[in-house]
């Protein structure tokens, strides 16, 4: 199946003549591609394991989630994406989506959190956390980003993921904002949203969790800021550390107003 | 346990400023705790260690500047850029130019110094990723200006010749020290932080000021 869509981009992008136009074409090529994968995202097949693996008695405990509190109350999981990061008064701490699925793994079913936090990718329960938060982003669809900025933690973390954002560093000196900083720029052919500014509905913080075409994977927030961060040249952070949720808070509350299209398909 | 002692002391940390922030807490206590949290965050990898986060004034000022929104101002600007020009090695051959061809294939490839590299994964010069170079690669990046026609827009008919030795040495020095010339530029700095040998920069210059390079005709 992945290798029909690769060879239908390929004939896509086969469809080229002239540079400059060529150029255009390809853009515009890939656009119509994405929009005919639509119509069949496989992250359908994650959220329908989310929202089983939710419901489902795991764990040590022999809980299901059914009971977390994802930030309105336990249970309450719809519109909760939407505003996420924001400060938990059980645990102290600015989480996240996926942070918090750990928290409550490790309170409600007795999963232990760090094991989960350490293992890697694509493996064991982080499967299942990433299949979580599809299901969780897909009960927000459609919904604005709305974070909160009440507590100060909240507004600390912006402040901090605002610094993150611009720390330059690594072999290349890249920050977040060599390739997010400016306005209608490219990677390759690649168009880059600006994320200092609410970059509107669907892109950026509002399309991850995504199905990514070209590895077959289903990625959550976390992963793709990992992969920033490894594109980047920095060192590993760890999942769900505070600079990767820092930098969450300052990406959803510059979000704020826009559209969540998650879960989305991706190139 | 280490671990968690580290975490404990970053939750106390944020407990301390988030305290402050009713009264609105500083910039230079966030950009303590987010030192704090960097050092708790991010860990070795491969072949990338935690320490290439502890940067050079160049980047920390650069950064400084961005969290701002303002550029810096002009005599820091001047000093980095002078700062930066020191560090430029230049030619110990005293060839500039190299192979256009190899040249070539170093702005193709983005390779290399990710932690899922290995120290014999060759680098890649990252070129294509932001700049137009030749018009027959379509694939090109925009952060970058266009590096077409580099050398004809130059005047540059022979890259040997005196008339052509100060756009021949600012290129050198770009790519080997971007910041020399322009202190927060985007552009990594291919030599200086060893992503290119001298070897490969000429080879790279040589695809930019070589009359016969696809990108000058």
């Amino acid at each position: 199946m992945r290798m029909t869509k690769t060879l239908s981009l390929i004939a896509l992008l086969g469809l080229t003549g002239s540079a400059v136009w060529a150029q255009k074409s390809a853009v515009q090529s890939i656009e119509e591609y994405r929009l005919m994968l639509q119509d069949g995202n496989p992250a359908d097949l994650f959220e329908a394991k989310g929202e089983a693996l939710w419901k489902q008695k795991r764990g040590p405990k022999n809980a299901s989630l059914e009971q977390c509190d994802l930030g309105k109350g336990p249970g309450v999981f719809k519109g909760a994406f939407v505003e996420l990061p924001r400060f938990f008064a059980d645990t102290n701490r600015v989480q996240d989506m996926e942070s918090r699925l750990l928290t409550c793994m490790e309170t409600l079913q007795g999963l232990n959190a760090a094991e989960i936090a350490k293992t890697p990718f694509g493996r064991g329960e982080q499967n299942n956390v990433t299949a979580l938060a599809t299901w969780l982003a897909a009960e927000s669809k459609d919904k604005k980003f709305n974070l909160s900025q009440s507590h100060p933690q909240e507004k600390v973390f912006y402040e901090v993921g605002k610094r993150l954002f611009f720390q330059r560093a690594g072999a290349h000196d890249f920050s977040c904002a060599s390739c997010h900083g400016q306005d209608n720029t490219r990677i390759r052919l690649q168009d880059l949203p600006n994320l200092t500014k609410n970059p509107g509905d669907g892109i950026g913080f509002a399309a991850w969790p995504a199905y990514r075409v070209s590895n077959g994977q289903m990625w959550g927030m976390q992963q793709r800021l990992n992969d920033c961060y490894r594109q980047q040249r920095f060192p590993y952070p760890g999942f769900g550390s505070d600079a990767t949720i820092a930098l969450g808070v300052y990406l959803g509350v510059n979000s704020k107003g826009s559209a969540s299209i998650a879960p989305a398909i991706k190139r | 346990m280490k671990k968690s002692f580290k975490i404990t002391l970053s939750v106390l940390a944020v407990a301390v400023v988030a305290a402050g922030c009713a009264t609105g807490s500083s910039s230079v206590d966030l950009d303590k705790l987010t030192a704090q949290i960097v050092k708790a965050s991010f860990r070795d990898q491969g072949i990338v260690k935690a320490s290439v986060l502890d940067t050079d004034e160049t980047n920390q000022a650069c950064s400084a500047a961005d969290v701002a929104g303002k550029p810096l101002d002009e005599a820091k600007a001047k000093a980095i850029e002078a700062a930066n020009l020191k560090t430029v090695k230049w030619p110990e051959s005293g060839k500039f130019l190299g192979d256009w061809k190899e040249g070539e294939k170093l702005a193709q490839s983005g390779r290399g110094l990710t932690w899922t590299d290995d120290a014999t994964t060759p680098n890649g010069g990252n070129c294509y990723n932001c700049h137009q170079i030749t018009k027959q690669e379509i694939s090109f990046g925009t952060i970058g200006p266009s590096l077409y026609n580099y050398g004809k827009l130059r005047g540059v008919t022979d890259p040997a010749s005196a008339a052509a030795k100060p756009i021949v040495e600012y290129t050198w020095g770009k790519v080997w020290n971007s910041k020399a010339y322009n202190a927060c530029s985007n552009m990594p700095r291919a030599g200086h932080m060893g992503i290119l040998t001298q070897a490969q920069v000429a080879d790279i210059l040589a695809l930019l000021l070589d009359p016969k390079s696809p990108v000058n005709q």
